[in-house]
């Protein structure tokens, strides 16, 4: 992995692809280490923001440095991002994090899953892996987003939590609908959904990667704001305590408290 | 042009440090400045044995600045001596270890395991606001800070700083204390005990209720704080809180400050420290500064 920086990335386009969800392309060098899974930290200008906000990397062009981006408005700080306009600059730290072990899924049965902001990522670990893609996917409503271009890098299941599209409910009652099976799952989204991956998986010996989110103030291991609880002692701190945005954010489903 | 300057016998080639706490031991942030370039690294709080630290969410974002409530997780001293001196000796920088506990036993242990290390001082962190026992309940009371101050005085072989909280009713008593009791140096300020409540949720943003303000908020204070201490004691201060360029750094140094820290500005800007150094350089060029300690408390 090159080295971590901050630099200045170049608005190309943005476009808000569902209600308050935004598709930004930057262009930036740290398209080139933009492995699946890892993310980036862009910088908010506004005087009354402070820290850089974390926001996964949803597609990566390396062949042009452009790195895409696609979040929900969730504070002042994405608000601002979400007018940018291309022309404009952004302070963008990266690429931090570890990303998704892709060798661990390589040509096997996997599940790609993705719940709400969680999904962006999904799109790139999609193109970039060889494996048998079976993508499951929840929203919360009709207001679809990455659908259609997650379906050209697999086969994808969708779930709604108001059933208004595909299956009702969430990722895993998609699973269990579809009667889906699978040797290795990926997945990011909230928190009660990857608490019910890691029971799925664990229940039925499956290894899984999940992607965690917390509150981050460096991004690069040193403040130690976001921290998971671990099974085994961290080799960091030594307590039980990684690192999110160093350490992970993508942990094995078993190695975590969560 | 001369930017050294000298804190307890021990010379730094300038002025500029990092605050404890946000900066590990230096190895996460290597990747973006040289440490070559500091005067020392402070590194990140350690005790006797690992502590866990307090749950998440730890940290949050505030106008001007943020608050933290890690609880001073650490992997304790063992790891620190096998792992972390040994990284910071490949630099050519001073290593100030700091040093939190529960107990003064705690303390002692760690300032006792350290005393034939390759460190250059100790700061004993009397003033983290985030663990409930120990460390601020010796940073709030003059006499409880004598106490301690001396006992660590009577066992380390380093040179010891004394990192006091701005969470007193008067700064300068507490600097006089630490001063009487034998500390060979200040440092201040530690965060300011804050909160943020999430009026939707109803809830503590922290998961520790309160957490410390950190950022360019508390630099008044900071500097404040720095020039009271400078009025009340002999021994050197070293500044910190909120800088985030060389122009705050030196309102640091001529509020009294000896030298100065870089702290929650690093998860900012990854390359402050340096730019800090830099910035300080330029100045004296500019301003026909011949020599960096003509600044130290020269406000007038």
């Amino acid at each position: 992995m090159a080295q971590k920086k901050k630099t200045t990335a170049g608005v190309i386009s943005q476009k808000e692809i569902a209600p308050q969800i935004f598709d930004l392309w930057l262009e930036t060098e740290l398209a080139q280490d933009a492995h699946p899974g890892r993310f980036v930290a862009v910088y908010p200008k506004s005087a009354d923001t402070l820290l850089p906000r974390p926001i996964s990397i949803c597609e990566a062009d390396q062949a042009h440095n452009r790195l895409r981006l696609v979040y929900r408005i969730a504070g002042k700080g994405t608000k601002e991002f979400s007018a940018w306009q291309p022309g404009d600059e952004a302070a963008v730290l990266g690429v931090l994090g570890n990303g998704f072990p892709m060798e661990k899924a390589e040509g096997k049965k996997v599940f790609l899953m993705g719940g709400g902001i969680g999904i962006p990522p999904m799109l790139q670990l999609a193109k970039e892996l060889r494996a048998e893609k079976q993508i499951i996917v929840g929203y919360r409503n009709r207001d679809l987003f990455l659908a259609e271009e997650l379906r050209e890098n697999g086969t994808v299941y969708i779930a709604t939590e108001d059933g208004s599209v595909g299956c009702p409910g969430n990722v895993m009652d998609a699973v269990r609908e579809n009667g889906l099976k699978a040797e290795v799952i990926m997945a990011c989204g909230p928190m009660p959904m990857l608490r019910a991956i890691k029971k799925y998986a664990t229940e039925n010996g499956i290894e899984a990667y999940l992607s965690l989110e917390e509150r981050m103030a460096c991004g690069v291991g040193a403040c130690l704001g976001c921290v998971c609880k671990t099974k085994e002692v961290d080799h960091h701190s030594h307590v039980h305590n990684a690192r999110i945005c160093t350490d992970g954010p993508v942990f094995e489903a078993k190695e975590v408290d969560i | 042009m001369n930017t050294k300057v000298t804190i307890a016998g021990v010379p730094f080639k300038n002025p500029v440090m990092t605050a404890s706490g946000t900066f590990g031991s230096g190895m996460e942030y290597g990747e973006f400045v040289d440490l070559n370039r500091l005067g020392a690294v402070v590194t990140k709080g350690v005790a006797n044995v690992p502590w866990p630290g307090n749950p998440t969410p730890r940290v949050a974002e505030v106008y001007g600045g943020m608050l933290n409530a890690i609880g001073l997780q650490n992997p304790g001293v063992d790891v620190l001596i096998e792992r972390d001196i040994p990284f910071l000796k490949q630099y050519d920088t001073k290593v100030i270890v700091n040093i939190c506990g529960k107990t003064v036993e705690d303390y002692l242990e760690v300032v006792e395991r350290l005393s034939d290390e390759a460190v250059d001082m100790l700061e004993i962190n009397v003033s983290c606001p985030n663990v409930k026992e120990g460390a601020i309940a010796f940073g709030q009371k003059t006499d409880a800070l004598y106490d301690i101050t001396s006992q660590i005085k009577k066992k380390a072989k380093q040179p010891v700083i004394m990192k006091l909280s701005p969470n007193v009713t008067d700064i300068a008593e507490m600097a006089k204390a630490a001063e009487a009791a034998g500390a060979d140096a200040l440092s201040m300020i530690n965060t300011i005990t804050g909160m943020k409540i999430d009026i939707y949720r109803k809830k503590f943003v922290l998961a520790n209720k309160t957490g410390g303000l950190s950022g360019p908020a508390v630099k008044p204070v900071a500097v404040r704080m720095v020039y009271q201490a400078a009025q009340a004691v002999r021994i050197p201060i070293i500044g910190m809180g909120g800088i985030a360029t060389a122009e705050d750094a030196l309102e640091f140094l001529l509020a009294g400050a000896t030298a100065v820290a870089v702290g929650a500005m690093n998860f900012v800007n990854p390359y402050a420290t340096v730019e800090v150094v830099e910035g300080i350089e330029a100045y004296m060029k500019q301003n026909g500064v011949e020599d960096v300690n003509e600044l130290i408390g020269a406000v007038e």
